[in-house]
């Protein structure tokens, strides 16, 4: 490896329209043929300076260098012709095309007027092939699985020339045997001379494959390290500035005797009729938490839909404190002391445009606290909230400010106090601390396990391992709908067990008497 | 103030401002006196009580189908039918009218049957929704012709007067709503007018139910999570908002302005409260303030048309600009952003220092 | 009046009624494949029914005419898209802005045109010619449905060839399309979002000019006010009742041809009072569109089971 620089990012800051500042002074280097990790929490800048770098932010200030030029990058169009590539941590691809139509979108061969589209297939086999990557071209983006789909964002970047990768969370949605797969790939792309910025913040998988790191936290960049040089702990301080510890107080547990949750044979199809959770039970008691693991789109979105009322068309029945909630209404669900913490806080969480206050009441309105027969108790509700922000410690302005213009963690806030605050016994927490900093998730993960030792029942679908083994009571894996496993004792499970688990390779059949009586 | 509220409504200021201009530049392509019509067009409603009186009258209608539309948009129903059911109030309330001679009982039993008719005419394209999904914004455009033709069709087979042309018979004297201001035709459906606005205001941001609505309307899904009745919020928002079309078709229709039903075409006041609202911002608080506006402009732009060479529909297209330029997000926002920036930079030097 | 529905005489009836609404259909559905809904077609259709008549016969040519118009419609076209994409104004209120432009703006500019209100007749215009192809019109009964229309509707049958193949078959189709899916996924290819939505609405545009010329230059021979009476809304909704491609989109809109040829019809043989048939056409929609929208509902009903 030379030690030619091939891209310089200097003194770039970025504000965003809300006020947010996400860059303040963060410098970048590259050198030729190095696979780069860019590491910091969920918010420390690294999706920001990435866009700017992309073309798709422009920034408030700084400069970039391009192999010792210096240069503008306008556009995502524009840094692609510089030779820059992003695999964007949601996919960008269109469902309805085929891999090969994805890869050749925007640079098409072309017959006369028209695509040449026995030329386009044969092109993206070829460089399927040049690097090594088994895909049937011609098969539909919307029927091919994660880990594949991953592959072909990284083969467009690579049929467009890119000499630059950036990869954005690259492993955050694949398993840890695809994972390992993917840094073949990627050490193979390095060997070809190929420089890959890695975006984690995952250590061990930076320690395995990366040669220099560079820090980030808050918004700033806290140096550039070689990766051999530095330990662990030492990046762990550089990023979130205090040793983090997951291990929790964690009391020892009192299960009640309440099946608060009771599910048989439930079977949900999504709309494209697709089954999605399949001939699933399980009984959860107060006093509890039940951990539930698995590479994302194996039916846990569809599962917490199911409980909480979203969807109402499935088979087998689910009880809630011993009714059925076949024809009960959300209402209905949330009135029996359900709170629910939604996967996608932007999307079903909050209201962005409306104020703190406004967010704050949105299942508990109806309560006679708060409302009378028709009209809205104000002074109430004005003191509850200035209470709430207190004790759920959101920085805000004042409880009139819109949700929309509060950081993720403290949106997240507005959603734990708001669903906490209703005293529920059941609480389905669906990737609670997803994306936000490290103190508003220590923050919830308390909270949580004060709830359980308050004899609540909860139900925690994370994608977080760390979180899920931290926390649950139980643990379940789902896998194409079903539980392919489950642990009670949680401890002593490794993540390489929970791994074969997740990829469908070990299954356990027999759960009855352990996932319910 | 925040800064953003302040730059919302200098933005607003603005927009109007450049339509107006944009407007003035129209009047001097097509007019051969165009500073004698621009002056007309700003000054002339002062220039008489009997032309101010015509502001406020034509005040009435836009703030009844502003306040409805408002509460429409505010749950998101992007029903367009407030312009049938303005229509259609008026001939329903002609209807009344006309076989009515009752005092007081024959006015308000008119209005009532307005809005009823007004409300039951909104709610087709949102039961149509509810039970095809069918987008409420097309089938809302096609029902406001079949309101037309259904009150063509009224006219000339059911109320009209054989002895007048394309006329109704003559409404009741008792059923007239009284002037309000004398040698104007300023009603006291003007007070109507401000009521419903004020009640709009409090249903939409002091009950329960205006909560629900708000609610679904800035995050269906987030509504729909919180156990709000999505159904019932589609419902109540376009039967209440084409109740209050429907009233303000009645009320107009009760005005001193007419004698007799003569609506053979749409009148446009559903399209003008879209308008009206996006100036309010949604709330019907404001609805007075931007009715106030445009019915000056309106009054100025026919006493430019009656007294010069320029036509009337001059304002249309002064409206048009106006809501292009209000609902702009991106309409100056690099002195916003700019704004927002600096606040940022200060902030962060204050902690700085702290 | 059975007679008259199975004469080719009421089949060519259709094409002519359906020509205007074809035109603004292929114009819709374009715009949606794009991702916006283009509902500034009413206005569009209206200004270029104006617009046709006074450059045809300011340029003494229908065919000048018709190509001024086409680069007008463009030009709202491209109105349009600015506001939208470089503004960021709502889509539907920005249509709506443009369409009470529209109204007042035609009656303004005829006024200072022809001194009129309400009717251009005192504009000599120009049509364009109807067409008879030699071979076709030998056929029976669908040579006489064809023969003798005018060279727009010929023009809006081929519009509905050219406009799949461009769809489906070129680059830029295939970039409208994925722009329409998933804006996200089109730019990080370096597609330009925001100029594939830029053509796509000055396509729309030029589409309903099309649409808009043969209003006051074939269908009738002069311009009347809000003479488009609610075509473009009707094509919206035909539109999306084709799944926006232009094959389904040329179907449904014949359907609508047909309720309006059904009510020119109807309304000589009087079994109706003249207003309840001028409702048809909207009424065929509203109805299409519940069942168009019922069907899709029950049809994703039935894939998710129970």
């Amino acid at each position: 490896m030379d030690n030619q620089i091939v891209l310089q990012m200097n003194h770039i800051m970025k504000i965003y329209g809300n006020g947010v500042v996400a860059n303040e002074d963060v410098s970048l280097e590259l050198r030729k043929g190095e696979i780069h990790a860019l590491l910091g929490e969920n918010g420390a800048g690294k999706s920001t300076l990435m866009k700017v770098l992309f073309g798709i932010e422009a920034p408030d200030q700084g400069e970039i260098l391009l192999n010792g030029q210096q240069t503008t990058i306008r556009s995502p169009q524009d840094a692609i012709s510089k030779g820059i590539g992003m695999v964007h941590q949601h996919f960008m691809l269109v469902p309805s095309l085929t891999v090969a139509e994805n890869i050749i979108l925007g640079v098409a061969p072309k017959k006369g007027p028209f695509i040449d589209m026995d030329k386009a297939v044969e092109a993206a086999s070829n460089i399927a092939r040049e690097y090594n990557f088994d895909i049937d071209v011609r098969q539909k983006v919307e029927e091919i699985p994660v880990g594949i789909k991953q592959k072909v964002e990284i083969l467009k970047a690579l049929y467009r020339g890119a000499e630059i990768l950036i990869l954005d969370e690259p492993t955050a949605v694949l398993t840890p045997q695809e994972t390992e797969e993917l840094f073949v790939q990627l050490m193979k792309l390095r060997e070809k001379g190929h420089t890959i910025i890695f975006i984690s913040h995952k250590l061990d998988e930076i320690k395995q494959i990366c040669n220099r790191a560079t820090i980030m936290r808050n918004g700033k960049s806290m140096g550039t390290y070689e990766v051999a040089d530095i330990s662990t702990q030492e990046m762990s301080r550089l990023m979130v500035g205090r040793e983090v510890s997951l291990k929790f107080d964690k009391k020892e547990q009192h299960l009640t005797d309440n099946v608060f949750l009771k599910v048989r044979n439930l079977t949900v199809h999504n709309s494209q009729g697709v089954l999605k959770v399949d001939d699933l039970s399980f009984d959860l008691k107060g006093g509890e938490i039940l951990g539930i693991a698995g590479v994302e789109g194996n039916g846990q979105t569809e599962l917490v839909d199911t409980l909480t009322g979203l969807n109402k068309r499935y088979k087998g029945t689910i009880q809630l404190k011993g009714t059925d909630i076949a024809a009960a209404s959300i209402q209905a669900i949330r009135d029996m002391k359900l709170a629910n913490i939604p996967e996608d806080r932007m999307t079903s969480g909050c209201a962005g445009t409306l104020s703190i206050q406004e967010n704050l009441f949105s299942n508990q309105y109806r309560s006679e606290k708060y409302s009378g027969r028709f009209f809205m108790k104000k002074k109430a509700i004005e003191s509850r909230s200035d209470e709430l922000i207190k004790e759920y410690l959101i920085k805000c302005k004042s409880r009139k400010q819109n949700v929309g213009m509060l950081s993720g963690g403290n949106i997240q806030k507005v959603i734990v106090a708001r669903e906490f605050s209703t005293g529920p016994d059941i609480i389905i927490a669906n990737q609670p601390t997803r994306g936000i900093d490290v103190g508003a998730a220590a923050f919830i993960r308390k909270r949580l396990l004060e709830f359980r030792d308050a004899g609540c029942a909860i139900l925690l679908i994370s994608a977080d391992l760390t979180e899920i083994f931290s926390l649950s009571d139980r643990l379940a894996v789902m896998y194409k709908g079903k539980f392919a496993g489950f642990f009670t004792d949680v401890e002593h499970v490794t993540e390489d067990e929970l791994g074969q688990h997740m990829l469908g390779i070990k299954h356990d059949d027999v759960l009855e008497g352990v996932m319910y009586e | 103030m925040s800064s953003a509220k302040r730059f919302e409504i200098l933005r607003t200021v603005f927009a109007v401002v450049v339509a107006l201009a944009i407007s003035f530049v129209i009047i001097f392509l097509v007019s051969e006196q165009p500073l004698e019509a621009i002056k007309q067009l700003l000054t002339g409603p002062l220039t008489s009580k009997r032309n101010f009186g015509n502001v406020l009258e034509s005040m009435i209608p836009l703030i009844f189908t502003g306040t409805g539309v408002c509460i429409m948009f505010s749950a998101n129903q992007i029903n367009l039918a407030s312009e049938g059911a303005f229509h259609i109030g008026g001939l329903i309330a002609t209807c009344v009218a006309i076989n009515m001679t009752a005092r007081f009982v024959s006015p308000v039993t008119a209005m009532i049957c307005a809005g009823l008719a007004g409300a039951l005419f909104t709610a087709i394209p949102a039961i149509m929704k509810i039970t095809t999904s069918a987008p409420e914004l097309v089938s809302s455009l096609m029902i406001n012709y079949i309101a037309l033709y259904f009150g063509n069709y009224m006219l000339n087979n059911v109320i009209g007067d054989p002895r007048a042309s394309a006329a109704s018979y003559v409404l009741s004297d008792a059923s007239k709503l009284p002037v309000w201001l004398s040698r104007t035709r300023v009603h006291v459906g003007f007070f109507i007018a401000i009521g419903v606005a004020v009640l709009g205001y409090i249903f939409l941001y002091r009950t329960k139910m205006g909560y629900e609505l708000r609610l679904t309307g800035e995050n269906g899904e987030f509504a729909k999570y919180s156990g709000i009745n999505i159904i019932k919020v589609i419902m109540v928002s376009q039967l209440l908002g084409g109740f209050v079309a429907g009233l303000g078709g009645g009320v107009e229709m009760l005005s001193p302005i007419y004698q007799r039903f003569t609506w053979t075409a749409l009148l446009g006041y559903g399209w003008d409260a879209i308008v009206i609202c996006t100036l309010a911002k949604k709330n019907p608080l404001y609805t007075p303030f931007a009715a106030l506006f445009l019915a000056y402009l309106r009054t100025g732009a026919s006493i430019m048309s009656r007294r010069t060479d320029v036509t009337l529909e001059i304002v249309q297209i002064t409206q048009g600009i106006i809501i292009m330029l209000v609902v702009a997000e991106q309409f100056l926002s690099k002195y916003k952003h700019k704004m927002i920036a600096k606040e940022a930079k200060a902030a962060l030097k204050e902690e700085e220092v702290a | 009046m059975w007679n008259a529905i199975l004469s080719p005489d009421f089949f060519s009836a259709i094409l002519r009624s359906a020509t205007p609404i074809l035109f603004a259909a292929l114009a819709a559905g374009v715009a949606s494949k794009s991702g916006i809904t283009n509902m500034a077609l009413e206005g569009i259709l209206l200004f270029s029914a104006l617009f046709g008549v006074i450059f045809s016969s300011l340029t003494h040519s229908a065919w000048l005419g018709l190509l001024i118009t086409m680069i007008i419609g463009g030009l709202i076209g491209l109105i349009l898209a600015f506001f939208v994409l470089n503004l960021k104004t709502d889509e539907i209120l920005a249509a709506i802005a443009i369409n009470l432009a529209a109204t007042g703006g035609t009656v303004l500019i005829m006024l200072y045109f022809s001194g009129d209100r309400g009717v251009s007749s005192s504009i000599r215009s120009f049509a364009t010619p109807t067409v008879t192809i030699p071979v076709i019109d030998k056929i029976p009964f669908i040579g006489e449905i064809l023969s003798g229309q005018n060279v727009l509707t010929w023009l809006s049958l081929v519009a509905v060839v050219i406009m799949h193949l461009f769809l489906y078959k070129t680059p830029l189709g295939l970039a409208i399309r994925a722009v329409g899916e998933n804006k996200n996924a089109a730019e990080s290819v370096g597609i330009s979002s925001r100029r594939i939505q830029y053509i796509a609405l000055i396509l729309s545009g030029v589409l309903a000019a099309m649409g808009g010329f043969y209003l006051s230059g074939g269908y009738m021979n002069m311009f009347t006010k809000d003479m488009a009476g609610g075509r473009g809304y009707i094509a919206l909704a035909a539109s999306s009742m084709g799944g926006n491609t232009p094959v389904g989109g040329f179907l449904v809109s014949l359907l609508f041809g047909a309720a309006q040829a059904l009510a020119n019809i109807m309304q000589l043989t009087s079994v109706m009072p003249y207003e309840i048939i001028l409702m048809v056409p909207y009424l065929t929609t509203l109805i299409g569109l519940g069942i168009y929208y019922y069907s899709r509902k029950k049809k994703r009903e039935r894939l998710s089971g129970k």
